[in-house]
């Protein structure tokens, strides 16, 4: 299942370590941080719960950059 | 400006004021230690508790750690110089941070101004629909909207669902869809499609989509989802950023340590920790990161927005830096550099007494009730087919064509077994294309052809495509050889291939795709990497360009599959990688123009990024750089980058 959430972040790198932070969230099966429209694309694993897994994903990606937010 | 901006900005404004007023007050010691604290403290607090966050969460590379680090021990090394007796330079560990948050604050302006202008662009979401309810008007959702509702479009506004015209006329502003300027003229009958912006006149449209389905909504989606398809030179930066921030904290350490034990222990001369020490803290303000990152996203950004006022969508990054490499392309002949539509082409009456128009004539009244392709462009050709003559008896012989009586003679219009069987004399003609002949009782009139026209801007389309680079053109058509050869001369293709059926256009493709690739392929260099799975290093690219009628299996097998006039076509919209949104194949110049143009921007930046940065990493090691120049380089080539990107979009 793939799901886009708006995401909040100001730089650029900021962004690609976001991308890979969620990506190694478990549960997640990939990930894609779009800097330029401002949108985070997740693909969750088989049998994954976006609502359980999309909290871990946040704080995974304030552990990277604390000054980003994501709207799920 | 957002709220932040705004706040950040109002900060950097105040310690920048500070810092001023700081350096025209003579101040000594520890007083003059804690009076350029403030500015720095009020800059820097939040990089300070980010910092801080970075140590708790054990990222020793964190972006802000550095600088903290950078700047405290600039200030460290400040305080150490005042102590031995020298001036004390706090100025520099607080312009530091200072410049370092107005690049920060600068990104964020730039970035969120350039995302609203090409959002601004692309803006075709209509916001709402009006529906009749009791005699008034109602606005709702556009989602809301079943099909068959009737809405009605007042002038100024955005139509927000796919259908059919049912009352009023109104000229049309398909800009947003298009790319093109010139308003379409829409009155009862026509299909008009969501995003238009209706000018002149109030319509009243019976919808025949729902809004997920409709014109608009598809594009958004395409649009929406088009950059987080990453291209090769977004993946090399990402990859270039990971090494190399290690690598440069890592020599900044090296430097530190290595030079000055080297002299004291080799050359047995003073270690000056403190210079070496200050070259190593230049060398992490150089490490950040930010201005190679964000130049390259931001041009492929701005390539998509350019492309997409141009009316030209294209569905990744990936397919522009492919669009840019494309050196073979290969179209389609019907719908693509014909109309698709079959057109008179000529009429050649037998008798000099006959004109082109007597023929036409009568041509047309026969065809009069027949639902034939061919006769309707047959009374589309004569103009006043709806005159006073008379039709009566009119017969079609299956195979053959149609007699009917005209003001009481009989005409025969059909093929040449029609005109056997009733005894006329008919001739061949010379002219490609169907051939329609005429006869009045069975006296041979002449004859007319129809054929598929070449579109009005194709040759011009091919011309400019070999202006961008492009050695090969490729026709291939499910037509005759003698239609695809006559096609091909008219426009100067050399390589045509004719006869096919949609299965063999991708055979065709196919062997085209290989042949291209060449003898380089078989390189050992090349040979490498496809061993290792790679393709990329083949450099040119082949594009297929198709109406994306029967061709949505070929589009999706090219590098690049473009699909023209595909409004409404799903297959096409599917499978292509990018939509010219008219079938202008004059597009196609243009798309791979601005793919070009794009890729330009992308190399220069990514040079001048990388260049500027491993220059002031080799003037910082030898002591010619110091921090402000470092902080400059870093500031100034983010803006450098920015403002080069946006080139993309001030370009016409």
């Amino acid at each position: 299942m793939k799901k886009t959430y708006k995401i909040e972040v100001d730089c650029a790198n900021c962004a690609n370590l976001m991308e890979e932070a969620a990506k190694k969230t478990e549960g997640v099966k990939d990930a894609t941080v779009n800097f330029m429209t401002l949108k985070m694309k997740v693909e969750f694993a088989e049998g994954a719960d976006p609502s359980e897994v999309m909290p871990r994903v946040r704080a995974n990606c304030k552990k990277v950059e604390d000054d980003c937010e994501i709207y799920c | 400006m957002t709220k932040k901006q705004k706040k950040n900005l109002g900060r950097i404004i105040v310690a920048a004021f500070l810092l001023i007023v700081l350096a025209l007050v003579e101040t000594k010691g520890a007083t003059k230690a804690a009076l350029y604290a403030v500015p720095y403290l009020v800059v820097g607090y939040d990089i300070l508790l980010k910092a801080m966050k970075g140590i708790k969460n054990r990222r020793p590379m964190d972006e802000s750690l550095l600088m903290v680090i950078a700047t405290l021990g600039a200030f460290a090394l400040a305080v150490y110089d005042e102590e031995t007796g020298g001036e004390g330079d706090y100025r520099e560990a607080v312009a530091v941070m200072l410049f370092y948050q107005i690049g920060e604050w600068f990104q964020s302006y730039a970035v969120g101004r350039s995302r609203q202008n090409i959002a601004d662009l692309m803006d075709i979401r209509p916001d709402y629909a009006n529906v009749e309810e009791d005699g008034r008007l109602v606005k709702i959702g556009p989602d809301e909207v079943e099909i068959g509702t009737l809405i009605v479009v007042q002038p100024g506004e955005k139509i927000p669902l796919d259908g059919v015209v049912e009352e009023g006329n109104s000229a049309l502003n398909t800009a947003a869809l298009t790319g093109e300027s010139l308003p379409r003229d829409v009155k009862p009958g026509d299909e008009v499609l969501s995003g238009c912006i209706s000018l002149s006149g109030l319509l009243k449209i019976r919808t025949t989509k729902e809004f997920d389905e409709s014109t608009a909504a598809k594009i958004l989606d395409i649009v929406e989802n088009a950059s987080s398809a990453k291209s090769q030179s977004e993946h090399f930066i990402t990859r270039f950023a990971r090494v190399y921030t290690p690598a440069v904290v890592f020599s900044a350490l090296l430097l530190a340590i290595i030079p000055p034990l080297a002299r004291l222990l080799a050359l047995g001369a003073a270690p000056e920790w403190g210079t070496w020490g200050y070259r190593a803290l230049t060398f992490l303000v150089i490490s950040c990161p930010c201005a190679l990152v964000i130049s390259i996203p931001l041009s492929f950004f701005a390539g998509l927005g350019a492309a997409s006022r141009a009316g030209i969508l294209i569905k990744g990054s990936n397919y522009l830096e492919a669009l840019a490499g494309v050196k073979t392309v290969v179209m389609d002949k019907t719908g693509t550099l014909t109309r698709g539509v079959f057109d008179v082409d000529a009429v050649h009456p037998e008798k000099i007494a006959d004109t082109a128009m007597d023929i036409l004539h009568l041509a047309a009244h026969v065809e009069r009730y027949s639902t034939h392709p061919i006769a309707s462009s047959l009374r589309e050709a004569y103009p006043h087919e709806k005159d006073d003559c008379t039709v009566e008896d009119v017969t079609e012989i299956a195979g053959q064509g149609i007699k009917a009586k005209v003001n009481g003679q009989t005409v025969y219009v059909g093929n040449d077994k029609l005109m056997e069987s009733i005894g006329a004399k008919w001739h061949p003609c010379t002219r490609e294309g169907a051939t329609i002949h005429v006869a009045l009782g069975s006296e041979y009139i002449g004859h007319i052809i129809i054929a598929d026209v070449i579109k009005p801007g194709a040759k011009g389309a091919l011309l400019s495509l070999k202006q961008k680079g492009v050695n090969r053109l490729v026709m291939l058509t499910g037509d005759m050889k003698k239609v695809a050869a006559k096609v091909a001369a008219e426009l100067g293709i050399d390589e045509y291939q004719s006869e096919l059926l949609p299965a063999d256009k991708v055979t065709a493709l196919e062997k085209i795709l290989a042949a291209s690739k060449g003898e380089k392929y078989l390189s050992l260099e090349n040979l490498i990497l496809a061993v290792k799975g790679r393709h990329e290093t083949v450099k040119a690219k082949t594009a297929f360009v198709g109406d994306g009628i029967n061709d949505a299996p070929v589009l999706a097998r090219a590098d690049v599959g473009i699909a023209m006039g595909a409004m409404g076509s799903d297959a096409a919209i599917e499978a292509a990688d990018v939509v010219l949104m008219d079938d202008n194949p004059g597009k196609i110049a243009v798309a791979i123009g601005i793919a070009q143009r794009c890729m330009t921007i992308v190399k220069q930046n990514i040079y001048f990024a990388v260049g500027v940065k491993f220059a002031c990493l080799a003037l910082g090691a030898i002591g010619l750089a110091n921090m402000w120049l470092a902080i400059f380089a870093d500031v100034g080539v983010m803006v450098l980058a920015i403002l080069n990107a946006m080139r993309l979009l001030w370009q016409e």
